[in-house]
């Protein structure tokens, strides 16, 4: 069973990248050009803007509640976030972009899937695949 | 959740919309974390002080507009700029002046103009046992590890957000139960190790990417294992993991013993890192490179006995490229009293104050790499500023800057 619980509410739809580690977005992902920049990052240069983006958990600075934000408010952001475990970092820098942008990134504790190519639908009861 | 009337009060408006914003968000972050009431907090720090884009500044305004007022003390974190030496940016005009307007709506809010990382060292830090609400990762570390206050971590936004209701989720690192260590990491060196300032941000370095958002205990550390040296390898360990705290055996105060870090139960997991493991991690944050560009110490911010080192160290000596040392604005007063402050600027140091120089544009344009000896400088600055880092002590930097030369010294 998929035991999946909404940290931020809502619905996305999108391209599912799995990331390999974990990623900092303040100092890792840079909101004007959309793309992962943490050296070293597995998937560095990897756009996620408009992406479902999974990750094990979250690391690292606690400004990247305001990078998550300000790329939602660019459109640079992903469509929404699956953990692994709960992170209210992200949690926060979600709400807040919801309340000043009118922009909805769910965040969801869930599972993983794997594989995870194609398109997939992202709410309350996690992920599935669209269509 | 179990909520108070005064909680209650403040979900509904009574308090103001500002209040009522930030006990929404806070109340959200309870519930997604699964608190299940609320606790009184004694004090704040805020990391959202830092311009990130015009989503931080529009936050800011909205909450001071809606005449947001702390209610607890409340200490602020690093700008973009120096503040007391604006010549010293060399960024975006409109980013300055952006930060320029989120600092007039934090201070509108009854912050504390202390922009610091390192809040443990300004006068009346929390005490042992405190429930605070902190943002800045390596703050968070400090304050749960060697203090033995508790705080989860705080990001930005959010710890606005407690300052403004005095309230924070009881849950994670606030409780007793979510201090609890859960990996065992065993730093099994010759003693000797113990004494070289490098072995510190290195191990903070690979605990963080052992340990994730767990909380590990290490084992065998010492009383060489100072205050000074506890901040460099949490900042290291906040940078690499989301490590909010570590106990490291009869150092940190809540682990006079394994047992009792563990709370008496089985760790999930345990490793052990030996001289190896110590130089691969130095590898991971230190690059080949061998022309020497500049330095970079005070990150986090240095403190008056840092300071104090630095400048037994470079005493009649003279650097010959740019050395650059963070610190926080108290601290760089109390240097210029002492005349510490003279004695670094003869030295050639230019001391910067109110940021740091790995979040903004303040080094000049630098042929070679950047000696540091913060893992956190060297982890984040080859993506912010594009620079090849070289991490060493404060004495091999300092030696490196009388010479030219990049010199290491110690076991490596």
């Amino acid at each position: 069973m998929n035991q999946a619980r909404a940290l931020v509410a809502g619905e996305a739809e999108g391209e599912l990248v799995v990331l390999d580690e974990p990623l900092s977005f303040w100092g890792g992902y840079d909101p004007v050009r959309g793309v992962i920049i943490e050296p070293g990052h597995p998937q560095q240069g990897v756009s996620l803007a408009g992406k479902i983006v999974a990750m094990a958990h979250g690391k690292g600075s606690s400004s990247s509640a305001s990078v998550l934000a300000e790329s939602l408010r660019q459109g640079t952001g992903p469509a929404g976030l699956v953990l692994e475990k709960p992170d209210q970092i992200l949690v926060i820098g979600s709400l807040v972009a919801g309340m000043l942008y009118d922009v909805v990134c769910p965040v969801v504790v869930g599972v993983i899937p794997d594989p995870a190519t194609g398109t997939w639908r992202l709410g309350g009861e996690g992920l599935r695949p669209a269509s | 959740m179990q909520l108070t009337d005064n909680d209650r009060d403040m979900l509904g408006g009574g308090l103001g919309p500002a209040v009522k914003t930030s006990m929404e968000l806070v109340m959200a972050i309870g519930e997604a974390a699964g608190a299940h009431r609320l606790i009184d907090i004694s004090a704040a720090h805020v990391d959202g002080s830092l311009y990130h884009g015009l989503a931080t500044l529009e936050f800011a305004e909205r909450l001071a507009g809606d005449e947001g007022q702390v209610r607890v003390p409340t200490t602020l974190n690093v700008t973009a700029l120096d503040l007391l030496h604006p010549e010293l940016y060399r960024g975006d005009e409109e980013v300055a002046a952006q930060q320029r307007k989120q600092i007039v709506a934090y201070l509108a809010m009854g912050c504390q103009p202390t922009w610091t990382c390192a809040p443990y060292q300004l006068p009346d830090p929390p005490q042992f046992g405190d429930q605070v609400a902190w943002g800045e990762s390596n703050a968070i570390v400090y304050a749960n590890s060697v203090i033995g206050a508790r705080t989860n971590r705080y990001g930005d936004f959010l710890d606005i957000c407690c300052a403004l209701t005095g309230r924070a989720p009881y849950v994670g690192l606030h409780t007793d139960e979510g201090r609890r260590a859960t990996l065992v990491i065993e730093l099994e060196v010759p003693d000797e190790w113990l004494d070289n300032d490098l072995v510190y941000p290195v191990l903070g370095h690979l605990v963080g990417e052992l340990a994730g958002d767990d909380v590990p205990v290490i084992i065998g550390l010492d009383h060489r294992a100072s205050t000074d040296r506890l901040k460099a390898l949490g900042a290291a360990a906040a940078s690499s993991g989301a490590v909010g705290m570590f106990h490291a055996v009869g150092v940190t105060p809540e682990a006079p013993d394994l047992e009792t870090s563990l709370q008496g139960m089985t760790p999930d997991r345990v490793f052990s890192l030996d001289e190896g493991s110590l130089r691969e991690g130095l590898a991971e944050l230190s690059s080949a490179h061998s022309r020497l560009g500049a330095v970079c110490l005070g990150t986090p911010h240095a403190s008056m006995a840092e300071l104090h080192s630095l400048v037994e160290l470079a005493r009649g000596r003279e650097s010959r490229v740019p050395f650059y040392v963070n610190t926080a604005r108290h601290i760089y007063q109390e240097a210029q009293e002492s005349g510490l402050a003279s004695e670094l600027e003869a030295f050639g140091a230019i001391v910067v104050v109110d940021t740091c120089t790995y979040i903004t544009p303040i080094l000049e344009p630098v042929d070679g790499a950047v000696m540091t000896n913060s893992g956190k400088w060297a982890y984040y600055a080859p993506a912010n500023l594009g620079v090849d880092v070289i991490l060493g002590t404060q004495a091999d930097c300092v030696e490196s800057a009388v010479t030219g030369e990049i010199v290491i010294g110690g076991p490596w």
